[in-house]
């Protein structure tokens, strides 16, 4: 019994670190920052993750004590993740992105929100850049 | 009615989000990892005193119409993760990097709540081969980009049936 949860706990590790190295090596691999962006995306959710489980059953079969605080690994993973990767998706269009040419058109009237502003915003903007351009001129 | 609409009640100004206090202090006692009644108070105050300083950021509650679907929910993007997985780690592993069809994808959004664009983005970002990178400036339209996509609108079509139905049902 004992031996068999050794070897179920030693199977998800091994799951977990395949995941985490397939990540790692798409980061190297793959050829754009948009798509290394889906490298890290495999280590957080089954690297950690049979890692997490790995723990939760030596620590639930071997030691005798149930330990949650795995979940809550996974639950702050799964809340953080997504947003790291959306910073960094949203750094990237600003930098070397063109709307224009190499995004789909949305199908609204104001464009994708990275680069566009809301309409009263860009009111109010355009009528400062001009105050400021009369002064020039004056 | 009108006297109530001006000063919020008794309960919605000391319990704004009765909700999240639960969380917090579920949240807490499964940090402690163990039973005191001590961190149960402890809990139990943070679990008051954090909805009411952060009330000001989220003024209104979310509105949850079906707890129980969320479970479901939950079950099938665990199951969709791990499929995802196996799939991106093929292509990562065997699909020459000239070979992949990486391109950006927009989805037509039939979600309002800030709450429900949320979930859909962080459900999509999480299984591998889409990540969810920017919104429409009207919140109408979600920016995706994906690894590897043969056919788009068959993309778009699993991403609305799969997961924003089912978001639909639980958040407006």
């Amino acid at each position: 019994m004992h031996d068999r949860f050794e070897i179920l706990i030693a199977i998800h590790i091994v799951i977990g670190a395949f995941f985490v190295f397939v990540g790692s090596f798409g980061l190297v691999k793959l050829p754009s920052l948009m798509s290394r962006l889906h490298g890290p995306s495999k280590a957080t959710t089954l690297g950690v993750g049979g890692c997490l489980i790995a723990s939760m059953l030596h620590f639930g079969a071997l030691e005798g004590r149930v330990s949650i605080q795995e979940m809550l690994i996974t639950f702050f993973l799964f809340i953080t993740a997504p947003v790291t990767a959306h910073f960094i998706a949203k750094a990237h269009l600003h930098a070397e992105v063109d709307p224009e040419s190499e995004l789909p058109p949305d199908e609204g009237r104001y464009g994708w929100s990275t680069f566009a502003t809301m309409p009263e915003v860009r009111m109010a903007s355009r009528e400062s850049r001009s105050a400021s351009g009369d002064r020039l001129e004056s | 009615m009108a006297d109530s609409e001006l000063r919020p009640s008794y309960w919605r100004r000391w319990l704004p989000h009765p909700l999240l206090t639960a969380v917090l202090i579920c949240l807490w006692m499964a940090l402690l990892n163990s039973y005191s009644a001590g961190g149960l108070l402890v809990g139990i105050v943070l679990g008051m005193v954090i909805p009411i300083y952060t009330g000001h950021f989220w003024p209104e509650r979310p509105e949850i119409r079906s707890p129980f679907k969320a479970i479901a929910f939950l079950a099938i993007v665990m199951f969709d993760v791990v499929v995802a997985n196996i799939q991106v780690a093929y292509l990562i592993l065997f699909r020459p990097r000239d070979q992949l069809r990486s391109r950006w994808v927009a989805v037509p959004l039939d979600l309002t709540s800030p709450e429900g664009i949320t979930v859909l983005t962080a459900t999509i970002t999480l299984t591998p081969g889409t990540v969810a990178s920017d919104l429409s400036a009207d919140g109408r339209t979600l920016l995706v980009h994906c690894l590897d996509v043969d056919d788009e609108a068959a993309t778009v079509r699993r991403i609305k049936h799969r997961y924003e139905r089912r978001i639909g049902e639980i958040l407006p």
